[in-house]
């Protein structure tokens, strides 16, 4: 085990810029020099550093008994998750891509999930990996699986959009006492645009709090992750074509949703549109909608709408993805719709 | 017999197996007895012809109270061995009639429950995730370079599920001090073993994941114990993932509603003639490690225990309604339904 930090995690002590991606590494590696009962493991992250690379230096610097390569079985090794949680260690599990996750559904819903209220005990572990499209990935390198979990009582969902949000976020997902899912969107881990000094200091952003990403008075948009940026795209392009003004707020946390925070800038504006990158039949979108009816239905001067992908599963072909994928001008139809309505 | 550990034991120790596999006995039988007396207690897994496989496993290990012995997570059908941890019967019937003062406090039933100091962790229904839990206990066990094991045991109807081939995948990659107990009770619910697997003997597919397995009868706790306690210390001494099958036969249905008209009678009565309680209580009486009266003074103490704790049970209360709020993450509990909240105010929903 070598004490330095590896050279590409320094990035931060440096006052350089980051990638969401290298956000993500720098939470993981502060939190296993903070704390020795947090530990990795997943497929190819100690020897090869990850399929995208996250954990790349990890395995010289902390040594196989703290990042460990793992079978191809994800309900085997998040199953051995909970139970090194129950004996006291804070496992972090990568999933390679979170398509992959659903071998572990079964652990993760009926064991992971019910622990505390069983009195089994609590268990403090996280689930993270890569979602989302618009890489040509396909069907199974593309998905989003917030809403397959988002059903299950005893977890936490969480899916920053910026490299400040997921280092802060998953330093509190690891140091929670509850399961969190941590998703990572794959088009931003690399996404130059984003790239931003963080604070040269230890610092978390709480779960279940949602942030406002810009201020508005016509329409609220509730979206988050990758579509956090979409929506900032299309907001710009509605204040300066058509002079609508839009809040943007920044879910972060999915699970517990903010309800407060979408509430409040509802009662703000009358308007709302979700936005999200996942699907449409069962999304986020109808719960959110569901939530502002019962506490803002005086508040709301049109009817609450959604810019989702479509029901389909993710095509490969640059085209057809991108027709499945919701698009800024998507966004930009929908707010001036609502704007007018 | 020497070398094994039964053959160490003293008589009080011997004594010791006989009254867990009566206390299973009996208690699962007052458990019965409450549902005729018309409380609710869930199902009830009957682990009758199987309780000597459930203690010999159990006593194999290293029992403490202070969460710093092995670990086991139990089946529905070990009973025996959560009692030879330390379990109590105060806790047994409280989880039955789902009372407050429960070790789940009401929000789970029959087996599954269970009490970390005494290394116990509480089973759920989906089989095979058990393996998969126990593998990162056992996991830890290596890792921090603590002498202990952890030891699961399933029914051989879950060796054919995809958690229990992840877990053991895992579990014997990364060589993890764990014993596994298949509990070979020729029946997966109402379906056959035969109609369920090809393989004579789940030794078998121990072959196929690099582990070592032995197969033993589960109806002599002693034989049983031996295995075991061999099987532990392998795993202890660094050669990771051992398997122990026990072959016996389940002598009751699944759970209460199972009349186990599928079972040949003639095969039952074979089965019944090997019991084990009878097979262990003959063995003492013929080496004089007991005599009549004291086996016979052990299942009247049993009995009667059984009796005042289930009784105490039922004196407890059962959890509130709204405790059903509590405790699902770390988080406050949320308000209740609006519904239930007098009045019901509709701008709070």
């Amino acid at each position: 085990m070598n004490a330095a930090r590896p050279e590409h995690l320094t990035k931060t002590l440096r006052g350089e810029p980051v990638t969401l991606l290298e956000a993500v590494s720098e939470a993981l590696f502060e939190e296993m020099e903070r704390d020795d009962r947090v530990f990795l493991m997943g497929e190819d992250i100690g020897v090869y550093g990850g399929a995208f690379k996250v954990t790349r230096g990890f395995l010289d610097h902390f040594g196989e008994r703290r990042v460990i390569d793992t079978p191809i079985a994800e309900g085997g090794f998040t199953g051995a998750a909970a139970g090194a949680a129950h004996m006291g260690l804070r496992p972090v599990v990568e999933i390679q891509f979170m398509d992959f996750v659903s071998p572990a559904y079964d652990v993760i819903t009926n064991y992971i999930a019910t622990s505390r209220y069983r009195g089994a005990g609590p268990l403090p572990l996280v689930i993270r990996g890569p979602v989302g499209g618009g890489n040509r990935g396909g069907p199974f390198h593309s998905q989003n699986v917030e809403m397959a979990f988002f059903h299950t009582p005893g977890l936490k969902i969480v899916y920053p959009s910026t490299p400040y949000d997921a280092k802060g976020l998953l330093k509190s997902a690891i140091r929670d006492d509850d399961p969190v899912l941590f998703e990572e969107h794959k088009g931003l881990y690399r996404a130059p645009a984003l790239r931003e000094v963080l604070p040269d200091e230890d610092y978390v952003v709480p779960l279940g709090k949602a942030r406002t990403v810009r201020q508005g008075t016509d329409v609220t948009i509730v979206t988050y992750g990758a579509m956090v940026h979409r929506s900032s795209d299309a907001a710009a392009i509605l204040e300066t074509e058509d002079g609508v003004s839009v809040e943007i707020v920044d879910l972060r946390t999915l699970l517990p949703l903010d309800d407060e925070a979408i509430v409040a800038s509802v009662k703000r504006t009358g308007r709302l549109l979700v936005v999200h990158e996942d699907t449409r039949t069962g999304g986020i979108a109808g719960e959110i909608a569901m939530r502002v009816s019962e506490q803002a239905f005086e508040w709301l001067d049109a009817p609450m709408l959604r810019v989702t992908a479509i029901d389909a599963p993710v095509p490969y072909s640059g085209s057809l993805e991108d027709y499945f994928l919701p698009q800024v001008s998507d966004i930009v139809t929908a707010a001036r719709y609502l704007a007018a309505y | 017999m020497v070398h094994t550990l039964s053959g160490r034991l003293r008589p009080t120790d011997l004594l010791e197996f006989h009254r867990l596999m009566v206390r299973t006995r009996v208690a699962e039988e007052r458990v019965e007895l409450l549902q005729k007396q018309g409380h609710p207690v869930g199902a009830l897994y009957r682990s009758l012809g199987q309780e000597a496989g459930a203690v010999g496993a159990a006593m194999a290990l290293r029992r403490r109270a202070d969460g710093s012995g092995d670990v086991l997570a139990p089946s529905l059908r070990a009973a025996g061995a959560m009692f030879a941890f330390g379990a109590t019967l105060e806790d047994y019937f409280r989880q039955y009639l789902g009372r407050s003062t429960g070790p789940t406090r009401g929000r789970e039933s029959d087996l599954h429950w269970g009490d970390p100091e005494r290394g116990i962790l509480a089973s759920v229904t989906p089989l095979g995730l058990m393996l998969e839990v126990m593998a990162g206990v056992a996991l830890t066990f290596r890792l921090s370079d603590e002498d202990r094991v952890a030891l699961v045991f399933h029914g051989d109807g879950a060796t054919s599920t995809g958690a229990w081939h992840e877990g053991l995948s895992f579990a014997a990659a990364q060589r993890c001090p764990m014993v596994l107990v298949v509990e070979h009770n020729q029946f997966a619910f109402g379906t056959s073993t035969e109609k369920n697997t090809r393989l004579r003997s789940f030794t078998e597919k121990a072959e196929g994941y690099g582990i070592q397995a032995q197969e033993v009868d589960g109806t002599d706790v002693l034989q049983v114990l031996d295995a075991v306690h061999a099987a532990a210390r392998r795993a202890r001494m660094g050669e990771g993932v051992q398997m122990v099958e026990l072959r016996y036969f389940r002598r009751r249905g699944h759970a209460q509603h199972d009349a186990q008209e599928y079972v040949d009678p003639a095969v039952l009565a074979e089965w019944e003639a090997r019991d084990p309680v009878l097979r262990y209580r003959t063995w003492l009486l013929e080496q004089g490690h007991a005599s009549e009266e004291m086996l016979a003074a052990v299942v009247a103490e049993e009995t009667k225990d059984c009796e005042v704790a289930a009784e105490r049970a039922l004196a407890e209360s059962v959890p509130q309604g709204s405790d059903a709020l509590s405790e699902v993450t770390s988080d406050p509990s949320p308000l209740p339904p609006w519904t239930r909240r007098i009045p019901p105010d509709p701008r709070t929903v």
